[in-house]
């Protein structure tokens, strides 16, 4: 059993690596996209804040898999004939950001509204205020949330390997087409799944611990 | 070279899509059910009970929670029969994963719920000579009940989508249904179209309906 676990786990690293790469490149992806989101929803004139609305709620209403198998043959049309790589990465983050939006959108709305009206009265302009007053405070309503839509990020990113992206679950599914031994292997990727992700939740944890106090 | 979009092949197979979608809506429905009864269950054994259970049922949410809903289905469906000898249903393997996976969901929900209902009401069947047994049904559950009504919406909602997940495993759901389209007829662009707007289409409808039950049954305020 332990011998079997060592044989199969070069393949299934290297799965690992994959699945840590799409994550980690859906990770930065949206969360950048996604704050701009917040911010547009959060200041935004109405022509901006439709449309981002519109966005989110199609986005956070199709199921992943739809979504992935949309954009991997719905953008060739467009003339953007992509790879699987690209096409599920852009499909994740697309999805993702829409979620960081709603969390970066909630985080900035918490914020008392006293904290603008200071920061004009001491005559910091628009940029200065988001940068020195609101952001650094509603990054703490931010973090917890955004933490646990990251263990969603990495749970979601198995779906790659539905489009042929050799991530851990395919990998998996290679060794088992190999060694016809579907439990053992499964339980070795759920477990490695599991390691990432409940480091994830802990480092949550300790986020909303260390910012449970908010200053009004 | 110039794409001609012709959704004939749909429109003539799309009784596949009609069937597929009631088929998600009933397997979403069937494994909230069950993931009540687990959640409700485990929620319950985990206020009231010692080390060993508190442990028992956090090592489940943990474990669900942190594996990809992807991994789960195959493990159930492929993993598990490998080791017993033995088969089951493919739709079968997949409401017992979906309502696992949901269970453990809602196990923190009905904890939060059961948490919310004010103490006092509680003294207050004590008081006038409810059992404990009354005091649960008559009291604690009805108001937890309502308490929770929007979460378990929106549980809903994400089992609805959730569902699409059963194709990898031939439950003949609305994303099965696609693909069978798709690989019958190439039309994957077409497919594709159609598909994402009756997924949305549905999932926001069931979610009006869900809110109008939650306005019947909000707490407090006029109604």
């Amino acid at each position: 059993m332990i011998e079997f676990a060592l044989r199969t786990l070069p393949f299934l690293w290297d799965g690992f690596l994959v699945t840590l790469h799409v994550s980690a490149l859906v990770v930065v992806v949206s969360l950048v996209a996604g704050v701009a989101i917040g911010i547009g929803f959060a200041y935004g004139p109405l022509w901006l804040r439709f449309p981002l609305r519109v966005y989110s709620d199609v986005l956070r209403g199709t199921p992943l898999l739809v979504l992935i198998f949309s954009v991997y043959y719905l953008l060739p049309m467009m003339g953007l004939n992509l790879q699987p790589f690209p096409a599920a990465v852009i499909a994740l983050s697309a999805f993702k950001a829409a979620h960081v939006g709603e969390i970066a959108r909630g985080a900035i709305g918490s914020i008392a509204r006293g904290q603008t009206d200071a920061g004009k009265a001491i005559g910091l302009t628009f940029a200065q205020r988001l940068a020195w007053v609101i952001l650094p405070q509603a990054v703490r309503r931010f973090l917890p949330p955004w933490v646990n839509s990251v263990t969603d990020t990495v749970k979601g990113s198995a779906l790659v390997s539905l489009v042929g992206i050799v991530d851990l679950m395919l990998a998996a599914q290679q060794v088992i087409g190999r060694t016809y031994e579907p439990l053992p292997v499964y339980v070795l990727a759920a477990f490695m799944y599991f390691a990432i992700n409940y480091a994830l939740s802990v480092a949550s944890r300790r986020l909303e611990a260390r910012f449970a106090y908010i200053r009004e | 070279m110039e794409y001609h979009l012709n959704f004939n092949f749909v429109w003539k197979y799309a009784d596949k899509l009609w069937w597929g979608l009631a088929l998600s809506i009933q397997l979403a429905f069937v494994a909230i059910l069950i993931g009540c009864v687990i959640g409700l269950a485990l929620a319950l054994a985990h206020s009231g009970g010692n080390r060993w259970t508190r442990g028992a049922v956090a090592t489940y949410v943990e474990f669900i929670r942190n594996v990809p809903l992807l991994l789960l289905i195959y493990l159930v469906f492929y993993g598990i029969p490998s080791a017993g000898g033995f088969a089951y249903d493919a739709t079968f393997s997949f409401v017992v994963t979906l309502s696992l996976y949901s269970g453990a969901y809602l196990v923190e929900v009905f904890r939060a719920g059961l948490d919310a209902v004010p103490k006092g009401v509680i003294d207050a069947g004590k008081a006038i000579g409810l059992t404990p047994w009354q005091r649960f049904v008559h009291v604690r559950l009805p108001i937890m009940l309502r308490v929770v009504l929007p979460s378990l919406s929106n549980a809903f909602i994400s089992l609805f989508k959730d569902t699409s997940l059963a194709s990898v495993i031939a439950v003949p759901e609305l994303t099965y249904g696609a693909n069978w389209i798709k690989t019958n007829t190439f039309r994957h662009i077409e497919v594709w179209l159609v598909v994402w707007p009756i997924y949305l289409a549905a999932g926001w409808a069931i979610l009006a309906a869900l809110r109008q039950l939650e306005r019947r049954f909000r707490l407090g305020g006029d109604r």
